[in-house]
Order: structure tokens, then C-alpha cells, then sequence
């Protein structure tokens, strides 16, 4: 079954793992992953399916930093702000990043393209300071190289 | 005879251009016959990544670190033949040294085998321990383990026999195996090496645990932000079940045993063992009060035992090579190997699986070589983001569970976090605070409440605001985190925040920005009765001279 409207898609996250025990976090991921956020309409259709008050799957969404009540923009960079990152020019990165793109975290620029998320700890402590974008991971990143990869996000647009 | 190349498919080596090396290569070898590209783990050497190996009859020769445009002088030099003149090349890759001085149990096999292959697995010892451990009984395994002296390696460092006792002891219809994956910690990266580069270890350490406590459901609750070590996990799971090494009757031998992969959702608080069950439940990751152990009372109510994913991965090492031989590296209660994870500013960052009782100084200089930039070491985190800061006068300490906490300190996870003099630490002590107010799970008060009141605490301080009154507030504050918090997130946030304050005392007592343009000046200091005459560089310096 292919989902062609936000009701589906819940319905079809919901239908695949409310078997598992403890399905409330799979089928959240499910339908982050598929619609970009947990929309707030289709709260009451996760309770039910459940047996679960409004309550508490909504205090779930918000516990999490993964699951998002709104969209985000086309494209999420997430910068590491933790100690290693740090110890490697992290707080420049950020800084340059946020300069660039006009926005604090967790806000989206004004053509809905990006996203700018902080992340604590990406694993890549190794190869700090570390980003991702999207799906892909960067380590031993510098600004001028952030603000490259940047670019070509903008450059994917056009 | 097939020649083997291998570029590593780990997280950190994709990070930093794996995949283009790979396909770049791949591209060029399409014409040679007999050529096979292996995507092996990462030996754990990231400073050389992506790291380049090919086997050779003298062993496996490497070179590193490779860009895609090396690829085609690496190939013209010689490299199908382990040809060394390039300037790339790093010879025998055993005979590096910082990879020669360690001592590799956990590790063995990381970045050696082709991680999902389950024959090349084998090859290397893997599922020896299991099919040792089937022929036991449930308490000899639990006896094993005891024997080993292996401690949780996630950081709490109890002991996991003793663990494993009290889940074979509680009776019980349905019990768990919990892995916990969610390796929060900055500065640690083991447990994603473990994960990506061999699977099997933790899926057969897991297998061997169930079938010594009576479990026969297995979860790994693995953070959202490994997303390769989650496509690894879940390929290997699907060959162990093909083999009859997880399902009904694993091995033929009248265990049960089914694992799955489950992912958290980025929260910090979820590698904290009783947050992560509620999580795994599917409710907010909300630490639980103990007693009841989770041992007793766990996932859903049943006895469980909940590892990490390096305790867990030793298990296989354990079960192969036997509990004596394991016991045998280490010293007084901290037995067997631990792998240390060198980060942040240092020239060679990577894995060190030693015995315990290495000095700090020894991983930051002959493993670490010393600072990456122009200006020396100043502070070294260890432990993660709860563990303190350490000063130079410090780094001989032998890094053991015991020595660590003689000073305060913390070995948890095993991470080493290097700062050079630029490094303001109570910026540092700002974001410890800052962190735990992002990351509480918000049950206890004075976690959650305490976090922000220490960021605002600490903002005060940093804008020379009735500075004295704030720093005795700041440390009444940490006191009261400190033993009224309900789990380490709470009661170990003041670590940092303390060794900050005690070794690193001159950087709570900077000038603000304004006073900052005129960097020659007279300056309060803790009294505030009297002035120092002082720069601000020789101020940044006093922290590394003691």
C-alpha cells in the first residue's frame, strides 16, 4: 500500500507496528520518516490505535528530539555541539554556519530550504569537528568547507 | 590467486571520503580480473581514514589517509602488488605502532573481517564461545562470567556476573536481554566502531547471555544517530537467524532466542538503563527510582539484563578464550582490557584497547601524539560529558575504575576529550550545565531545575555579577545536584563543573568583553578585597604551567 495523503501514511505506520511491544517510538519513526513530522491532527488516530490517552503519545513526541511537530526545511544540517567538536573549533562552525544561513537552530531559512539543528554527539569524535546534512555525515570540517557544502545545497535548487 | 583491497565502510571514514575512495577504485579495477573490494570496519586508527589496505603474502599492508584523486597514483605506484614507496604508504598495517602497543580482545576482529560475512566471522573465533557455552549450565555461565571480573563497560562498571546472577535467580516465565546502544557520550565512539565493523560479536554475545539467565527475547535499543551500525546490525541479524544461530532451537540447542534492532530518538537521558527501558516500553524516557532493579523488575516488568554494547561484545571473547585469560590483563578490581577512544584536539585520534592501568600521559602522548594545533594540552575530559576535567598535574594517573575515582574522576565509557590552551573552561562548565538542561529528563528537581539555575549561575559569574556570592552559590548548587538527583545525569553534571572550577579556577575570574579591550589591568580576585596584576595570556597559561 502506498501512502497518498498524511491520513494514510499514519494509518499504514500504525498498521505495520502496532503488533511489536512497545510500538509507540516505531510507528512515530515511521511516520518522521515518511511525512517530515508527527502531524498534531493525526495524534488522536496513534491514542486510539494503542489505547493510549492524547496525552500521553503527545508527551511522547515532545520528549524526543527526533520527532518534530512541524515540518522542517527541504534539507536538515545538524552541527555537533559537544565537548570533542568543541576542543576542534566546534563553536567557530557554528557560529559561521548560523552567519551564513541567517538562523538560529532549530530554525528553518525564509525559502523553506534548511534547517539548522544542533546534535550532541554525531560519534565521529574522531574526525571533529563534525556536521550532517541530510543523511551524510562530515568530519575534520572546516568553514570554508561547510560553507561549500552549503552552497551546493543552494546550487541543488536552482 | 583474488587479490583483496579493503576501504573501510565505517561511519568516521565515510565522514571524511571512504565511499568516493571506494568508488573510485572500484571504477579502476573493473577491467582486472581477480580483484576483490572488501568494505571492511575501521581498525579503529582514524587519524589514517580513510585508511587503504591490501593483503599481501607478509600480511595486510595500508595506506592512508586516501583521498579519491590518490587513487590513481596509489594504483600506478603499485599498489595491487603492496608496493611502498608511495608517500601514502604506512607498510604492515599490524606493524603500525600505534595499533602494535595494544592490546586487542574486545576489538580483534574490527577491521580485519568483512562485518556481515558470517564465514569470515567464524574464521576469526566467532560463535567458538557459544558453542562452549550451549554445552554449560546456566550457572556455570554465570560463574564465567564472574570469573572474568568483567564491569559494565557503559561506565557504571558493575560487575556483569553479578548482574547476570540476579536475572538466573528471579524466577521468571519471560526475561530480556537489553543492549544498550545508545552511545551518547561525546568523545566515545566505540560502541558504533564495535557495531559496524563486527556485528556478530554483540549478536553472539547477546545469544550466550539468554541462554545463561533463561531470556529468550533480545532488544538492541540503538541511537538514532548510528544509522550504518543500524543497516550492519540488521544484516548480520538476518544471517544469524538464517544459521540457526538466533530463532528457535539456536544450534540445536533447545534455546530460543529472538533479537531485535529498536531505535531511540535522540535523547541523551536513554543510555541511562532504567530511562531507556520506559523508552523501549514506548513511553518519554523518564529515569525509574531503584530499587526495583531492573534485574528483578526490568522491560515490561520482567527480570532483564541490561549491558552495553562493549560488556556484551566481550561476552564472545570471554566464552572463546575462557574467563582465566581474560582476568589475566588489568589490575586490582578492574580486570581485563578496556577500550580507551582518544578525541578532540589531539594528532592521532582513534581506539586503544588496553589493559587497564595505562597512564592518561601514555594515551594523549605515545598513542595521541600530543596536540593537534600549534598550542599545548591544557585539560582532558574523561568519562564524557558528566566526567571532569583533568589538569596536567593529573595526567599520570593510571586509568583504572578505582584510580579514576581517587580523584574524582571518571573512566565511564572510556572517552578521552583533549583541549589545548584555548579552551575557556568556564565556558565549559557553562555548557556542562547547559547540557543537562537540554538533555534532563526532567523527574527530579534538581536536575531540572538545577541545570538552568547553574547556566544562569554560571552566566553571572562570567559577567563579573556579584561574582563572589554567585561561585559559593554555584558550588552549593552542584552539592545539592550532587546528592539529590535521582540518576548521573543530575548527580554527575557537577563534575565537570567542579573540576572546573578547582583546577581551571583563573578562567572564572576573566574580565567581561568590555574589560577585555584593555588586556593589561588589575583584576578582583576570589576575595575581590585585593587585585593581581596580570595579563590575559598569562592568566590562560598559569593552567598548563602547574
Amino acid at each position: 500500500m502506498i501512502a497518498n495523503t498524511k491520513q494514510q501514511a499514519v494509518l499504514l505506520a500504525i498498521d505495520e507496528n502496532k503488533h511489536l511491544e512497545g510500538a509507540l517510538l516505531p510507528i512515530l519513526h515511521r511516520i518522521q520518516h515518511d511525512l517530515g513530522h508527527i502531524p498534531s491532527e493525526h495524534v488522536i488516530d496513534i491514542a486510539e490505535a494503542l489505547n493510549l490517552s492524547r496525552a500521553e503519545v503527545h508527551g511522547v513526541i515532545t520528549f524526543y528530539h527526533s520527532f518534530k511537530t512541524e515540518p522542517r526545511g527541504k534539507h536538515v544540517i545538524e552541527v555537533c555541539r559537544a565537548e570533542s567538536c568543541q576542543a576542534k573549533g566546534g563553536r567557530a562552525i557554528e557560529a559561521a554556519v548560523k552567519a551564513k544561513l541567517e538562523i538560529d537552530f532549530d530554525q528553518t531559512t525564509d525559502d523553506g530550504e534548511i534547517t539548522l539543528e544542533p546534535v550532541y554527539c554525531l560519534g565521529n569524535c574522531a574526525c571533529s569537528p563534525a556536521v550532517k546534512i541530510d543523511s551524510q555525515l562530515y568530519g575534520r570540517v572546516t568553514e570554508e568547507s561547510v560553507s561549500d557544502l552549503i552552497d551546493s545545497l543552494k546550487a541543488e535548487q536552482h | 590467486m583474488t587479490i583483496k583491497v579493503f576501504v573501510p565502510q565505517d561511519s568516521s571514514a565515510i565522514s571524511v571520503g571512504a565511499d568516493q575512495v571506494a568508488a573510485k577504485i572500484r571504477a579502476k579495477l573493473q577491467t582486472i580480473n581477480g580483484i576483490e573490494l572488501i568494505r571492511n570496519g575501521s581498525r579503529g586508527l582514524f587519524w589514517l581514514e580513510p585508511m587503504v589496505e591490501v593483503e599481501t603474502a607478509e600480511g595486510r599492508v595500508a595506506y592512508g589517509p586516501v583521498t579519491a584523486s590518490d587513487v590513481d597514483s596509489l594504483l600506478e605506484q603499485g599498489l595491487l602488488d603492496g608496493a611502498q614507496t608511495h608517500t601514502l604508504s604506512l607498510g604492515l598495517t599490524e606493524e603500525i605502532e600505534f595499533l602494535k602497543k595494544q592490546q586487542r580482545l574486545t576489538f580483534k576482529r574490527a577491521g580485519i573481517i568483512d562485518p556481515t560475512n558470517l564465514d569470515d566471522y567464524k574464521a576469526h573465533g566467532g560463535y567458538k564461545g557459544l558453542e562452549r557455552a550451549i554445552t554449560m549450565s546456566a550457572q556455570e555461565c554465570v560463574d564465567e562470567v564472574k570469573a572474568s571480573g568483567l564491569r559494565g563497560r557503559g561506565g557504571a562498571a558493575f560487575p556483569t556476573g553479578i548482574k547476570w546472577q540476579t536475572v538466573l535467580d528471579t524466577p521468571g516465565e519471560k526475561k530480556y536481554i537489553v543492549c544498550n546502544a545508545d552511545e551518547g557520550d561525546s568523545g566515545t565512539y566505540a560502541d558504533r566502531l564495535q557495531m559496524e565493523a563486527d556485528p556478530f560479536g554483540l549478536i553472539e554475545g547477546m545469544t550466550i547471555a539468554a541462554i545463561a539467565v533463561g531470556a529468550d527475547k533480545g532488544y538492541i535499543y540503538l541511537r538514532e544517530e548510528y544509522p550504518h551500525a543500524h543497516q550492519r546490525l540488521n544484516e548480520a541479524i538476518e544471517k544469524a537467524f538464517d544459521a540457526n544461530l538466533l530463532g528457535d532451537d539456536v544450534l540445536g540447542s533447545g534455546h530460543n532466542f529472538d533479537l531485535e534492532v529498536r531505535l531511540g530518538a535522540k535523547s541523551y537521558i536513554c543510555g541511562e538503563e532504567t530511562a531507556l527501558l520506559e523508552s523501549l516500553e514506548g513511553k518519554r524516557g523518564e529515569v525509574r527510582a531503584k530499587p526495583p532493579l531492573p534485574a528483578i523488575e526490568g522491560l515490561f516488568g520482567k527480570p532483564t539484563v541490561v549491558n552495553n554494547v562493549l560488556s556484551l561484545s566481550t561476552i564472545s571473547i570471554i566464552f572463546e578464550q575462557g574467563a582465566e585469560a581474560y582476568a589475566s590483563f588489568g589490575m586490582g578490581r578492574s580486570l581485563g582490557t578496556m577500550p580507551f577512544q582518544l578525541a578532540g584536539n589531539l594528532k592521532r585520534c582513534g581506539l586503544v584497547e588496553l589493559a587497564f592501568g595505562v597512564t592518561l600521559n601514555q594515551l594523549l602522548n605515545d598513542f595521541g601524539g600530543g596536540s593537534a594545533s600549534d598550542k599545548p594540552l591544557r585539560a582532558v575530559q574523561c568519562g564524557g560529558p558528566l566526567g571532569t576535567y583533568l589538569p596536567e598535574s593529573q595526567w599520570d594517573i593510571e586509568m583504572d575504575y578505582e584510580a579514576l575515582a581517587g580523584i574524582s574522576g571518571v573512566l565511564g565509557h572510556g572517552g578521552v576529550v583533549a583541549f589545548d590552551t584555548t579552551v575557556d573552561m568556564s565556558e565549559q562548565a557553562r555548557f556542562s550545565m547547559e547540557f543537562c538542561a537540554e538533555e534532563s529528563c526532567g523527574k527530579c528537581t534538581p536536575c531540572r531545575i538545577g541545570a538552568t539555575r547553574g547556566v544562569e549561575t554560571i552566566d553571572k559569574v562570567r559577567a563579573n555579577t556579584d561574582r563572589e556570592a554567585n561561585l559559593i552559590l554555584l558550588t552549593s548548587l552542584c552539592n545539592t545536584m550532587e546528592s539529590g538527583s535521582l540518576c548521573a545525569m543530575g548527580g554527575m553534571t557537577p563534575y565537570p563543573v567542579k573540576s572546573a572550577l578547582e583546577h581551571f579556577n583563573e578562567d572564572f575570574f576573566l574580565p567581561t568583553v568590555e574589560e577585555t579591550s584593555t588586556a593589561e589591568g588589575s583584576l578582583p580576585t576570589a576575595e575581590g578585597s585585593q587585585t593581581i596584576e596580570i595579563s590575559i595570556d598569562s592568566i590562560k597559561k598559569a593552567g598548563t604551567s602547574s
